[in-house]
């Protein structure tokens, strides 16, 4: 968790910092929710898996990061493709299966992607993309390039192969990737102690002679100070590290409403949600005079204004030509 | 012309395509200092370094996914897979990540990654060192397999598989790594998506997958021997395959026979066959024969392994049944 020093109101951080944490965060969480109502009317196909309560995780990394260093996600990934900056119409686009979406609807939810961010992509396939993030710090490094690369992955894909073989390949060659595990307890519907009997992923860096820290995933501004730290580690040639980020999701592992089966209590999900990372922050901007209450909730109105004129945006945009099904299976 | 061994052909064929492109590195298991459990990779690390050049841990999923993310951030990994029976462990990387990276994030991501790995039977390497799995990859949208039968089509396929901006895996004979043949000292490409017809004839079209095409060429050569003219296609690439070439070939033909290492249900012959009788029925004069592994793992003992392998002779006994059956 973050040390006491960090734990006072700003932590010394720029004002400007927590504006743009709060800004990401807003943005995340405003997204998702509307892609929620979305998929609950029947206006979205395929599946979702929202963000929502993980959002500090995000925002706490991706503001430490250029656009040229280069991001993996996961199949929950709308909030690291947001987080990192990406053009919120193009991925309702993708959302709704539209030619204009980041995928030219090819992709959809799963796997948003835009190099031009720095943003390699979600993948459906759990660890999946962690290996692809290994790669591109080692082009980087390749290139003479100072860029760094940042897997985003969860709690349950530290048990997949993939995970272990790109952290291993990654302290032994040396590159500079910085590993983000945000643990939210579950994997899918199965709690932590019954998926491994680690307490802490973040132990699993020392097999493979990387440190690993522990920072409170709902607190944007310790995950910031924890991530900065370890993305200049990296980028001035020391190695990776792992970062685990111990959050919670608050909808359910897909869709809003799940499936309806319990696996966690109601009691759990509200203990979590108290700690909501953007009230939390809000809070403290708050009380450290650092915001005005109506400078807060302009970003919430401002965003919503955005997003309503996103999803319009996708909604009227047209679908892909089945003429064109084809392309870019191969690159001719 | 010179010749070289297959295995040389390999060789040769990175060495010069990493003189011309500083973005190409090869990536595996012992392929630097050792140069190569088959000594494929031999001489490439003292060249270029271990910049260029690196050894991994025994990490397959790790290393092809690493060269997937170094190829989408503009490098042009050459990843090699010691035998095609590991495939298995890294398949993820393969088949759902380079192979689909470019369709599913709409065209922006390109991945020029070339796999080499040595599949084949025959060298009692047993049932998880000698399989041929071509089919496999070949079912995969996205993927390009070559598999050379000859150590001229080893390079020019190399050639044109390192330069190509699609996810490639070409499959080395082991059994023909030191077989010789003539091959230009200049860097040439064979094509991908073009087969070779190897050996003309009016009789019978024999499609051959790898190593087959040197077994169906002496099958060939015995048949002429009694008047029968055998014409003789090696697919080299069963993805994409040139259908052309083959439709081509039986229409003048009327028979074909297709040979290939990997067991015989469900392999790429099924799907050649197919072919032929949906766009060259008409000119049938006998049914599509298929030669392949039986049912089962590759064995072990040189004289199960001896009976398992399809051979010139089991070749040529199917191009005499194809003719008894048309009255040939």
């Amino acid at each position: 968790m973050s040390n006491p020093a960090e734990q006072d109101a700003t932590s010394g951080v720029e004002p400007e910092v927590l504006r743009d944490l709060h800004r990401r965060m807003v943005r995340i969480r405003l997204f998702e929710e509307e892609a929620g109502k979305l998929m609950e009317g029947g206006r979205m196909p395929g599946f979702l898996h929202l963000y929502v309560g993980q959002e500090a995780v995000a925002a706490g990394v991706m503001a430490t990061l250029r656009p040229d260093d280069v991001i993996t996600s996961t199949h929950r990934g709308h909030g690291h493709a947001v987080a990192k900056g990406a053009d919120l119409r193009y991925m309702y686009a993708e959302l709704f299966g539209k030619q204009t979406g980041y995928c030219k609807g090819r992709g959809g939810s799963m796997h948003i992607n835009d190099l031009s961010i720095g943003m390699l992509g979600a993948n459906g396939i759990v660890g999946g993309g962690i290996p692809h993030a290994v790669g591109a710090a080692f082009a980087a490094v390749y290139k003479g390039q100072d860029s760094v690369a940042v897997p985003f992955f969860g709690d349950g894909a530290t048990n997949i192969g993939a995970f272990h073989e790109s952290a291993n390949l990654a302290a032994v060659l040396h590159l500079p990737v910085l590993f983000v595990c945000e643990n939210n307890g579950y994997s899918e519907f199965t709690p932590q102690e019954r998926h491994m009997l680690l307490k802490d992923v973040a132990d699993r860096a020392a097999s493979y002679g990387m440190p690993g820290e522990i920072v409170d995933g709902m607190d944007a501004v310790a995950v910031y100070l924890a991530a900065q730290r370890l993305v200049e580690r990296a980028r001035a040639g020391e190695g990776p590290a792992l970062l685990e980020a111990k959050t919670y999701r608050f909808y359910d592992h897909q869709g809003v409403k799940g499936l309806r089966i319990p696996y966690r209590s109601q009691e759990e999900i509200d203990t979590w949600k108290e700690r909501d990372a953007i009230t939390s922050l809000e809070q403290r901007m708050v009380d450290a005079k650092l915001a005005a209450q109506d400078e807060l909730e302009k970003v919430w109105s401002d965003t919503r204004e955005e997003i309503a004129a996103a999803i319009s945006f996708a909604e009227q945009s047209p679908d892909p030509d089945p003429a064109h099904l084809l392309d870019n299976v191969y690159t001719v | 012309m010179r010749e070289i061994t297959y295995v040389k052909a390999f060789t040769e064929s990175l060495m010069q395509l990493m003189a011309e492109d500083d973005n190409i590195v090869v990536i595996g298991e012992d392929v630097a200092h050792y140069g190569g459990v088959f000594h494929a990779f031999d001489g490439l690390w003292k060249a270029y370094g271990e910049k260029r050049v690196i050894d991994t841990p025994i990490s397959e999923m790790g290393f092809i996914g690493m060269g997937v993310g170094a190829a989408a951030r503009g490098l042009r990994p050459v990843c090699d897979l010691m035998f095609f029976d590991f495939i298995g462990v890294a398949l993820d990387q393969l088949y759902n990540q380079a192979a689909k990276l470019k369709y599913m994030f709409g065209g922006d991501v390109t991945v020029p990654l070339t796999l080499t790995t040595a599949g084949g039977a025959g060298l009692s390497a047993g049932p998880q060192h000698s399989q041929s799995l071509e089919a496999w990859l070949a079912h995969v949208p996205g993927l390009k397999v070559a598999l050379p039968s000859s150590p001229y089509d080893v390079k020019g396929l190399m050639v044109a598989a390192v330069r190509d901006d699609n996810p490639t895996v070409v499959v080395l004979n082991k059994r023909m790594l030191g077989t010789k043949g003539p091959v230009p000292e200049e860097i040439y490409e064979i094509p991908l998506g073009q087969a070779g017809t190897v050996r003309s004839g009016r009789d019978v079209t024999v499609i051959a997958v790898g190593r087959m095409v040197a077994e169906a060429m002496t099958a060939a050569e015995e048949l002429g021997k009694s008047g029968v003219e055998v014409e003789v296609i090696d697919v080299r690439t069963v993805q994409p395959l040139d259908s052309q070439t083959i439709l081509d070939s039986v229409r003048r033909t009327n028979r074909a026979l297709v040979v290939h290492e990997a067991v015989t249900f469900g392999g790429i012959g099924a799907e050649i066959a197919s072919q032929i009788q949906e766009e060259a029925f008409d000119y049938l004069d006998a049914p599509v024969l298929r030669i392949g592994a039986p049912f089962s793992p590759v064995p072990f003992s040189p004289v199960l392994e001896r009976a398992y392998i399809p051979d010139s002779n089991r070749i040529a006994d199917g191009v005499r049944r194809l003719l008894e059956r048309s009255g040939g």
